[in-house]
């Protein structure tokens, strides 16, 4: 059931996103930023969406840089 | 009725403890790993509810009373990402090679790694340290929480009793199965209940839009992360979930996936699971200000009762207990659990038995110390102070301070058991210096900077196990050959 993983390459961008995204996590640019957005305050908005990019960026992590070393064991 | 509806909670989770003893098999993998045979959702329950406290109902809401709606963004969604990438990283890696070394504890893995009983025995040490405070807390917490809800007509000892009789129970028969299954039904518990919380409340207050109108009009500040919390304070904190990377209470329930693949479950929905249970708590303590302005203290911890008692005194009180208690108790199961293993396992089979024990002894022997660890955290609650809530995010900056053992374990060939010494008593002896002088510091940070002690203690010692590795001779290829096969 496990599919074969990307190239290296593949591998090394999506680690770059990934820090990449762990430091938009900090949203400096709207500290004080009190204006809303979707009926909320414009950070509290911001950090749910940030909780759905997590789930996007989990999505390309196991489908394309899933540990090939981890198949099998124990999938029986 | 709150009485009535949090008994009924109680009697449900004994029939699913009840339930899982029935799959026991009666071996030592059995209770404690449950035969690595957890699938993906129960996984993720398991592991999710191990994580979430009371904190996470109360304690947020507090937060949010205090510094605004960029409490969600401090805590929340930074375990949101960190969680997740350390699932990725650590917890499967430390699946595979659980199953591929035979090892059910923290201290047999790196004793392994490292070729080192002393290394063993000092990270069993620290790491009982640091469990054990969070132990108290659950149980504290859990009879506080009902002596507010019940408005003091149930002192705080009796909570802290139930609780700990309840989980007892449970754990002792079921082992981690028993955990498992149990932590499942909490999880979906309280989850449930904070978003029937938040949406009755924000019905009575006349809408989410007005609520929050109301509250920016009075107090614009909680709208904005502004000073409460300064960016470099919100980028440190991301450090404070690693510390999942090293608790023992994690690591077994890594251990006891089914597969590799149970994993992928946890890691794309831990996201949603945060934004289901905090997004509530934040919301309802930020909107403490409409009915309750100006708490101070201890009183702003206890906004989300109070809102509740105003709003819905009745069953809602009730169910609300029943989603702490689920809080509580899914994490303290895991913690006994886990301090039962490690001392079965790390202490008598290996030094008593020389590891050559059967498997019925281990599971009795399991058990006893399963009964002695709670017996002893309800007596120390009994007489401990308040002040020790304080100890939970101490215990967080301990952990995160040894992750930089697991990662160089799983990650660095060259790491050696001089680089594994140095970072762990590193650690030790930053967070006893910071903690002599910052514990009842309120809004204490390292040497005046404005950072948390965990920033400095996970950097330093992460320095300590490079030096200190590439300082001694490199390990030996067949013990890398075992931890380094592919």
């Amino acid at each position: 059931m496990t599919q074969p993983q990307a190239s290296r390459g593949v591998r090394l961008g999506l680690y770059a996103l990934t820090a990449v995204f762990v430091l938009l996590h900090n949203d400096f640019w709207q500290w004080n930023d009190s204006r809303f957005v979707l009926g909320l305050p414009v950070g509290f908005t911001y950090h749910l969406f940030y909780c759905a990019g997590a789930i996007g960026l989990m999505a390309l992590l196991v489908r394309w840089a899933w540990p090939t070393d981890l198949a099998g064991e124990g999938d029986a | 009725m709150t009485l009535v509806v949090l008994g009924l909670y109680l009697m449900a989770v004994l029939a699913v403890g009840f339930m899982s003893n029935r799959a026991f098999r009666g071996t030592g993998e059995d209770y404690f790993l449950a035969t690595r045979s957890i699938g993906p959702f129960v996984l993720l329950m398991s592991i999710f509810g191990t994580h979430m406290t009371a904190f996470s109902l109360l304690g947020a809401s507090g937060e949010a009373y205090r510094r605004g709606t960029g409490v969600f963004g401090l805590m929340a969604s930074a375990a949101a990402i960190v969680v997740p990438l350390m699932i990725f990283f650590v917890g499967t890696r430390l699946w595979a090679l659980g199953k591929h070394l035979g090892v059910t504890t923290q201290a047999q893995l790196f004793r392994a790694r490292w070729q080192s009983d002393g290394f063993g025995l000092l990270l069993f040490v620290v790491i009982v340290l640091l469990v054990l405070p969070y132990l108290l807390i659950g149980v504290m917490g859990g009879g506080v929480t009902l002596s507010r809800i019940t408005g003091g007509e149930v002192p705080s000892w009796v909570g802290g009793l139930l609780i700990s009789m309840v989980v007892l129970f449970y754990v002792t028969f079921g082992g981690l199965r028993g955990t498992a299954w149990v932590n499942t039904f909490q999880t979906l518990v309280f989850m449930v209940l904070g978003t029937v919380t938040v949406v009755y409340i924000v019905g009575q207050l006349g809408g989410l839009g007005p609520a929050l109108e109301r509250v920016a009009t009075e107090r614009p500040d909680l709208m904005v992360r502004g000073e409460a919390i300064p960016p470099l304070y919100f980028f440190c904190y991301l450090l404070i979930p690693m510390s999942v990377g090293m608790f023992p209470h994690m690591f077994q329930h890594w251990l006891s996936a089914k597969s590799a693949e149970s994993f992928k479950l946890p890691m794309l929905a831990y996201p949603v699971c945060i934004a289901i249970v905090w997004t509530p708590s934040v919301l309802l303590g930020t909107f403490g200000h409409i009915d309750f302005p100006g708490l101070e203290g201890p009183a702003a911890s206890s906004v989300l009762i109070r809102m509740i008692d105003l709003h819905a005194p009745d069953i809602l009180a009730g169910l609300l207990g029943a989603g702490v208690f689920a809080a509580v108790m899914s994490s303290l199961d895991s913690q006994t659990l886990a301090l039962g293993t490690m001392f079965t396992q790390d202490i008598v089979r290996h030094y008593g038995f020389d590891d050559q024990m059967d498997e019925k002894r281990q599971v009795l022997v399991g058990r006893l110390f399963i009964i002695g660890i709670l017996t002893t955290t309800y007596l120390i609650s009994l007489v401990a102070e308040a002040t020790i809530f304080g100890l939970a995010v101490w215990s967080f900056t301990g952990f995160t301070g040894l992750l930089p053992v697991v990662l160089a374990a799983l990650f660095w060939r060259r790491s050696t058991k001089v680089g594994a010494y140095a970072s762990v008593l590193v650690t030790a002896t930053l967070w006893i210096y910071f903690f002599s002088i910052g514990f009842n510091v309120t809004g204490y940070s390292a040497f005046g900077t404005g950072l948390p002690p965990v920033a400095v203690i996970f950097p330093a010692s992460a320095l300590a196990m490079v030096v200190g590795s590439l300082l001694s001779e490199p390990p030996d290829s067949e013990v890398l050959e075992k931890f380094f096969a592919s």
